[in-house]
């Protein structure tokens, strides 16, 4: 074997022993993930106690499952970027804290409608009511599909209080008191009802140190 | 049948030669083609339903009257079905099926385990199909890419690791000691994406339809980003270039052009891309380091990815006359430049200031599909046409409907991804347009009422691509008329020259 050939015995070694090929691509695939994951992980646990936002109301905490199940997160971004044209258009741009009770994330990544994370008081409630039953009605040349059914469906205040419990499990500061009071406060409400309690309150109930929400808010 | 592993650049010589192999008797073992014809029947169906999906909510875009107000028929829920529907039912069938035909053949040796292969195949189907009926009625986890519910996700994790399973069974009884290129790739493909599933994939149910994260907020984001970046990168890069390495040399009828530098590239490949999941995350509220380190990867990722194109086309130099008479290798060829073009562009995308135009536009979705309708659907398609004569047992049916595919495919990706680059380009500079006192220049409805009539041009270009599937399935199915009747003769596995310290011994050549 020729001379400039010496140093691919080493990978020779690698490509005739499957278990050695497997371990070493296991090792050099993990590298990337731990070095950017696992700081960002640690830090997150570290400031939450400090942050000063309230975990989710029940009405609301229905809401934004509501959101979840819709997929509304593909068309429409929660996220304004550090740029002047968004803080411009959307508002003051959006900090880690304001998402630090969503799971998952509802940060999106497409925006074939425009960005909601500070949509909370920009329209009245009946506005709301209307554009997702029919957005038509209210924006003519809107493409965004209608969700009528959301209207006619209650919220079911037993799921509530289970969804509350496992977030608490996952360290979210609900207490016995906030979980009990959950059944009183979403029972006899429609979905509808639900999401645009929690669209009212984007950009102002996650918001650390919020001022109080605006009248048109319909979140109790 | 002659094998890819030959004699390779630098006088390395890892396998036997053709020549050699001609004179070998054959065995008893013959390869296990049944678990791979199944995969490419179901590749094919998948194909289809997932391209007709996205070409129906695509439709939804340009009149939204068609989501007609019913729950599972709405855009917003019917997504995820084309987006998983074509990445894994259709990539991933594709994908399996073509790793266990290579992994024999590389080896010589027949597939490892054949109860779990059967096993791989039905409840991959059956993973597919519960993903598929449960997302359009809201049981979704909302995580890009990862959407169907845990239990489904459990059932996707077992199934992948016996696939793991069986295909490094397979290798460790290979009767060729030096692994093939193809298959590192594949070996990458079965590890990361094991990984990067589970990893985004953690959550706690609440019932059988609901569950919660263990990650929330920013952590959420930059798992899920890490794992929808390298689903790009292992599940349609790693696994389809597996792919590409094993079937352009057999198209091109040449041996790979370097080698050596598919080793370079693979490392490279493999360690860069997984950090570079945040330039998905740019001036958001990610931390500011995170998204510069994974800008700097998303550059370097150039070079790995531009390696590997060129390795692909360089392989036909001496062997392009064939592109005139063979379709399956017109489709890989336009695959591999279609890869080196949606690569450079991903760098492009991932440099700060750029992705503060493109980033949220159509520009995405432009991108995204180049990658997939021009690199991951084209080298399947290829595959495919390479690999079905081989695994049913005669020539394709048609060589007529074959060209006519590909001319489909081609005029639809292009008018596809041209009208959403002009889409998303046009919302960019809109979002972003100010008046001379500072104001804003456009409402943000502005920005859809001009980029509408390009939704009518996608649709259309989606269209010509589905239709284009069609005209596959018909043709696979006539193909198929042989294994249908149950006439398919197994092909023996050769038996290649002995070499010193073979493990496995070498099999007994048959009487």
């Amino acid at each position: 074997m020729a001379k400039g050939y010496k140093g691919y015995r080493y990978f020779e070694a690698i490509e005739k022993h499957a278990g050695l090929l497997g371990i070493l691509i296991l090792v050099m695939v993990s590298l990337g993930g731990l070095a950017e994951i696992t700081p960002i992980f640690m830090e997150a646990h570290a400031v939450k106690p400090e942050l000063g936002v309230k975990p989710y109301s029940p009405l609301r905490l229905a809401g934004k499952d509501i959101y979840v199940r819709e997929g509304c997160y593909l068309c429409h971004t929660q996220m304004v970027r550090a740029l002047r044209a968004e803080t411009e258009r959307y508002g003051g741009y959006s900090a880690a804290t304001e998402s630090v009770y969503d799971r998952p994330h509802q940060w999106g990544s497409k925006r074939t409608g425009p960005d909601l994370a500070r949509v909370g008081g920009k329209y009245s409630d009946e506005w709301q009511r209307v554009h997702l039953k029919d957005p038509r009605a209210v924006v003519p040349e809107s493409n965004m599909p209608g969700y009528p059914w959301l209207s006619e469906a209650l919220v079911d205040p037993d799921e509530v209080q289970a969804k509350m419990r496992v977030l608490r499990r996952l360290g979210d500061p609900y207490s016995d008191e906030d979980i009990a009071d959950a059944r009183a406060a979403v029972a006899g409400h429609t979905e509808m009802e639900a999401i645009v309690a929690y669209l009212q309150g984007l950009g102002i109930d996650n918001v650390p140190q919020a001022e109080p929400a605006p009248a048109a808010t319909g979140a109790p | 049948m002659a094998t890819t592993t030959e004699t390779l650049n630098g006088g390395i010589r890892l396998a036997a030669s053709p020549s050699r192999q001609a004179v070998l008797a054959a065995t008893d073992e013959t390869y296990n083609d049944h678990v791979v014809r199944l995969f490419l029947l179901a590749a094919a169906v998948w194909g289809v339903v997932g391209m007709a999906i996205g070409v129906y909510v695509a439709a939804q875009l340009a009149w939204p009257a068609l989501n007609f107000d019913i729950s599972w028929l709405t855009f917003s829920r019917l997504r995820p079905n084309h987006t998983f529907g074509v990445i894994f039912a259709f990539g991933g069938s594709a994908l399996i099926g073509t790793c266990y035909y290579v992994v024999q053949r590389s080896g010589h040796t027949r597939l490892a385990l054949p109860r779990l292969a059967n096993f791989t195949f039905w409840g991959w189907q059956l993973a597919c199909v519960l993903a598929m009926a449960t997302m359009p009625f809201g049981i979704t986890q909302s995580k890009e890419y990862a959407e169907p519910e845990w239990f489904i996700d459990i059932l996707i994790a077992v199934v992948w690791v016996s696939i793991g399973v069986v295909f490094f069974s397979t290798l460790a009884r290979r009767r060729i000691q030096h692994i093939y290129v193809a298959n590192w790739y594949y070996g990458a493909f079965i590890i990361a994406v094991g990984l990067l599933h589970i990893v985004n994939n953690l959550a706690l149910p609440v019932s059988l339809t609901k569950s919660y994260p263990i990650y929330s907020g920013a952590v959420d984001a930059m798992v899920q980003w890490w794992y929808g970046h390298n689903a790009v990168a292992f599940f349609l890069t790693a696994g389809f270039l597996g792919m590409m390495y094993y079937f352009v040399p057999r198209q091109a009828k040449q041996p790979l052009w370097s080698y050596r530098f598919s080793i370079v590239n693979f490392w490279a490949l493999i360690s860069v891309y997984m950090w570079a999941g945040s330039h998905h995350l740019l001036y958001t509220a990610l931390p500011d380091w995170v998204q510069s380190v994974g800008m700097a990867f998303s550059l370097v990722l150039l070079m790995p990815s531009w390696g590997s194109a060129a390795n692909g086309l360089l392989t036909f130099n001496g062997s392009w006359h064939r592109l005139r008479t063979d379709p399956a290798a017109k489709f890989m060829v336009i695959a591999l430049v279609f890869y080196a073009a949606s690569t450079f562009e991903g760098s492009m995308m991932a440099i700060k200031s750029v992705n503060a135009l493109s980033h949220y536009t159509d520009w995405t979705v432009a991108h995204v599909h180049s990658g997939s309708i021009g690199w991951v659907a084209m080298i399947t398609i290829g595959s495919l046409y390479a690999m079905a004569p081989r695994a049913l047992g005669r020539p394709m049916h048609s060589h007529k409907g074959m060209e006519l595919h590909f001319w489909m495919h081609t005029a639809g990706l292009l008018l596809y991804i041209i009208s959403m680059w002009i889409a998303g380009v046009t919302e960019g500079l809109m979002w972003r347009a100010t008046n001379p006192d500072g104001s804003l220049t456009y409402a943000f409805i502005d920005s859809l009422i001009a980029i509408k009539p390009l939704y009518f041009f996608r649709f259309l270009g989606g269209l010509l691509v589905v239709a284009g599937m069609g005209v596959m399935a018909w043709n696979l199915w006539h193909t198929a008329s042989d294994a249908r009747k149950h006439l398919i003769s197994p092909i023996p596995v050769p038996i290649p020259e002995p070499t010193t310290h073979q493990v496995p011994a070498p099999l007994p050549a048959s009487a």
